[in-house]
């Protein structure tokens, strides 16, 4: 039906585009009438009652006839149009395009510098610690964990789904020294990136034969093996129960964000008392740590190592044919992934103040692995702007609080997240199927820098 | 008898290519399993040479490329490479990676293997990895954008310039390899390889696909590649007007089994060629087999 009515375009009557409308809403009236409106319940005699939301089922039935007609009426015949005026892209739109890919990262690089502040201003210190902390810091630890697992998927086409198990190693490094040794955050950030890329080599040499689904698999039994041992190890990690009251991070040592402590920043600076210094620190801090990851991988990419890593993606054997030695320069990339994984994980720890096995599940993986899939692979914006979509997007999920007035009390729109995920992630597949910047960018270039179509690139295999 | 007096011959008075060879395959075997794809292959070619290696198809010939570029290792026999220098590798013994750093053998495939959603250019950069790799301090170095790896990327952009020059793919080198179409394809791969500087360069079918015009380009650029003195080449090639006109000396297979070695009109002449080649009459199958009778008689003895 759908299609049928879009070829007919602009030329379809109105009169036609409510019927088919009314048409569209009793069948949703037909699937919505006793699938919403009809629900059991238990009463209090602990009998099956049925309870009944034609309220819901109104609003349904309205949204899709409003939305049938607004298509018929207004998109689908301009779609048409353009299509059928679309002999290439016009000349506006790839200035407008060229002026995004131009403008974009720096306006959005200032616009994270001044986010805390423009927050602060707004808000207020108490008011933007929900926006600097839920959406700031935590969009930024999945940005930094997408670039890190892009050197991995992305340049070298190597599938993990197991890059949690180097944020655990992060983690777990940071919270386990910290705790024992007291030893300061500032010398814990790199040692757990060793520690990280150290796993990363010895995950490394055993699999690095496999290919594609074989080496997927693997690296996933990886990361949940990390997880088992933090769950069983409880001598050292204290199983399930997890680790807490992880030292805070000080600023270099000068300054202190805990109250208690003699140089606490609000005493020294004589500011009034809040936890938003902290986060707000926590903030920059992050934000410094995932533009050391962009600005590694864009040096790396420009390297014989990176571009060894984006030929190997492209064909294995001919990288063996032209004297490189794939086992090392797969290893690199793992292992170089697992430290910027690590680093991301030693400043979760720091930010938790607790960490436990919870934390590192497979889920965690998949989620990175979607945003750098979504993002499109190879590319820094794209990632990060998955990331933002994905984990702010989750985050939005528990602002909705207004749907409780459609759907009643105990709505809780952050129950459906994985459903809007699933469903954002098919029509993303769909309109954008290398994900959101496919074009792949070279590294060098003699007279002009073209970029070039994803569909030309190779996407790896294994 | 006459075949065995020839055969004499041959033996008393060394070829050209035995004098000064870059590679010399020596009793090289490989099985698969129950079969037998090279059996007891022996051959030389010349420094500065170019060698053709020709025969139908299946006759073992991308098997023994497979065995000299280290992507198959020979069930039994050597393979010895020496360079200009004297020094010599056994490449039987070193992992293809090896080969092509160490050994200097380049080689090219037969269905063409390039990377596709790189630009011509990347191409070239990515066959000059180890040299890069060691001006960039294993990457250390180049990450905090010392001068030196500048200067090396540089010189590296300058040969690959002279290469794209020489097959004519200068005015797209910022256009991704998948790009070109076929032909081009076929020279980007010769280019690449030659960027690694090799001794030993084989070229997998380099005509396949290309019309009469094209094909005469690659004849072009391979004398021309000869003509540098660098490079010996090694080919396997169907198209006989490639083969006839540019090569120096021919060696042919059939099942796995060397068959004729010589110059391009020794082996158009050789009767088991043609046979093996056109096929022969029923009351000539027997004359041949005569012959090779034979010579394995010879052999044996």
């Amino acid at each position: 039906m759908a299609p049928g009515i879009a070829t007919n375009g602009p030329g379809s009557s109105p009169g036609a585009a409510i019927r088919d409308a009314i048409l569209a809403g009793v069948i949703a009236l037909g699937i919505f009438g006793p699938l919403v409106g009809l629900k059991t319940e238990q009463n209090m005699q602990n009998e099956l009652i049925i309870t009944t939301r034609w309220g819901t089922v109104a609003i349904i039935v309205a949204i899709v006839i409003f939305g049938r007609f607004l298509l018929t009426t207004t998109i689908w015949p301009a779609i048409a149009r353009r299509k059928a005026s679309d002999a290439g892209p016009s000349r506006t739109s790839v200035a407008v395009k060229a002026g995004i890919a131009r403008w974009f990262p720096p306006v959005g690089l200032v616009f994270l510098f001044v986010y805390p502040a423009i927050v602060v201003g707004l808000l207020g210190f108490q008011g933007s610690l929900k926006w600097v902390d839920n959406f700031g810091i935590q969009i930024l630890i999945y940005v930094m964990l997408g670039w890190g697992l892009n050197i991995v998927v992305g340049l070298a086409g190597l599938l993990d789904l197991g890059y949690v198990a180097f944020y655990a190693v992060g983690a777990y490094a940071y919270a386990l020294l910290a705790t024992h040794f007291g030893l300061s955050f500032w010398i814990l950030l790199p040692l757990a990136g060793i520690l990280a890329a150290l796993w990363g080599i010895m995950l490394g040499f055993p699999v690095l034969r496999l290919r594609g689904d074989y080496l997927a698999i693997v690296t996933l039994a990886f990361g949940e093996i990390i997880r088992l041992v933090l769950i069983n190890f409880r001598e050292l990690t204290n199983g399930s129960a997890g680790i807490s009251s992880i030292p805070k991070i000080t600023f270099f040592g000068l300054y202190s964000f805990d109250i208690s402590a003699p140089n606490y920043v609000a005493k020294v600076f004589d500011l009034p008392m809040s936890s938003a210094y902290y986060k707000i620190f926590l903030y920059y801090l992050i934000l410094l740590l995932a533009l050391l990851t962009a600005f590694v991988t864009i040096r790396l990419r420009k390297l014989p190592v990176g571009r060894a890593w984006e030929a190997l993606r492209e064909d294995e054997i001919a990288c063996r044919s032209l004297g490189i030695n794939t086992t090392n320069t797969k290893l690199t990339a793992f292992a170089l992934g697992a430290m910027f994984g690590g680093f991301a994980g030693s400043f979760f720890a720091a930010r938790q103040g607790f960490v436990s096995p919870e934390s590192f599940t497979f889920m965690e993986s998949a989620v990175i692995v979607a945003i750098v899939v979504l993002g499109g692979m190879g590319s820094m914006i794209g990632v990060a702007l998955a990331a933002v979509a994905m984990i702010g997007g989750t985050e939005i999920l528990r602002e909705l609080d207004f749907l409780k007035a459609v759907f009643g009390e105990g709505f809780d729109p952050d129950q459906y997240r994985m459903l809007f995920f699933g469903l954002a992630m098919v029509l993303v597949m769909i309109w954008k199927p290398r994900g959101f910047v496919s074009a792949r960018e070279p590294t060098v270039f003699l007279t002009e820098r073209k970029s070039i179509s994803g569909s030309l690139v190779k996407e790896g295999h294994g | 008898m006459t075949m065995t007096v020839e055969l004499d011959v041959v033996v008393e008075q060394p070829r050209r290519w035995a004098l000064d060879p870059v590679l010399s395959v020596e009793h090289v075997s490989m099985r698969f399993g129950g079969l037998v794809a090279v059996n007891d292959l022996s051959f030389q070619a010349g420094r500065g040479d170019i060698t053709a290696l020709i025969g139908p198809n299946g006759a073992g010939k991308t098997t023994v490329f497979n065995c000299i570029t280290g992507f198959y290792k020979p069930t039994q026999g050597m393979l010895n490479l020496r360079h200009a220098s004297g020094d010599t590798f056994l490449l039987e013994r070193m992992p293809d990676h090896k080969i092509s750093a160490k050994a200097r053998v380049a080689r090219t495939f037969q269905n063409i293997r390039l990377f596709s959603g790189m630009t011509i250019l990347e191409n070239l950069l990515v066959a000059q990895h180890n040299p890069l790799m060691l001006a960039s301090g294993m990457t250390i170095l180049g990450v905090l954008g010392l001068p030196g790896y500048k200067r090396a990327e540089k010189e590296a952009i300058e040969k690959a310039k002279f290469w794209l020059e020489k097959t004519g793919l200068t005015a797209r080198a910022d256009d991704p390899a998948g790009d070109l179409p076929y032909g081009a394809q076929r020279r980007l791969e010769i280019a690449r390889a030659m960027c690694t500087e090799p001794q030993l360069l084989c070229l997998d079918e380099p005509a396949a696909g290309l019309n009469p015009r094209e094909s005469a380009e690659l004849n072009t650029l391979l004398l021309d590649i000869r003509a540098m003195g660098q490079t010996s080449l090694l080919l396997i090639e169907h198209d006989m007007s490639v083969v006839m006109e540019i090569s120096d000396h021919v060696v042919v297979l059939e099942y796995g089994v060397k068959i004729s070695d010589g110059t391009p009109d020794e082996v158009r002449n050789d009767p088991r060629v043609i046979a093996a080649y056109l096929g022969v009459d029923d009351d000539e199958v027997a004359e041949v087999e005569e012959v090779l009778d034979d010579i394995s008689e010879e052999t044996a003895r």
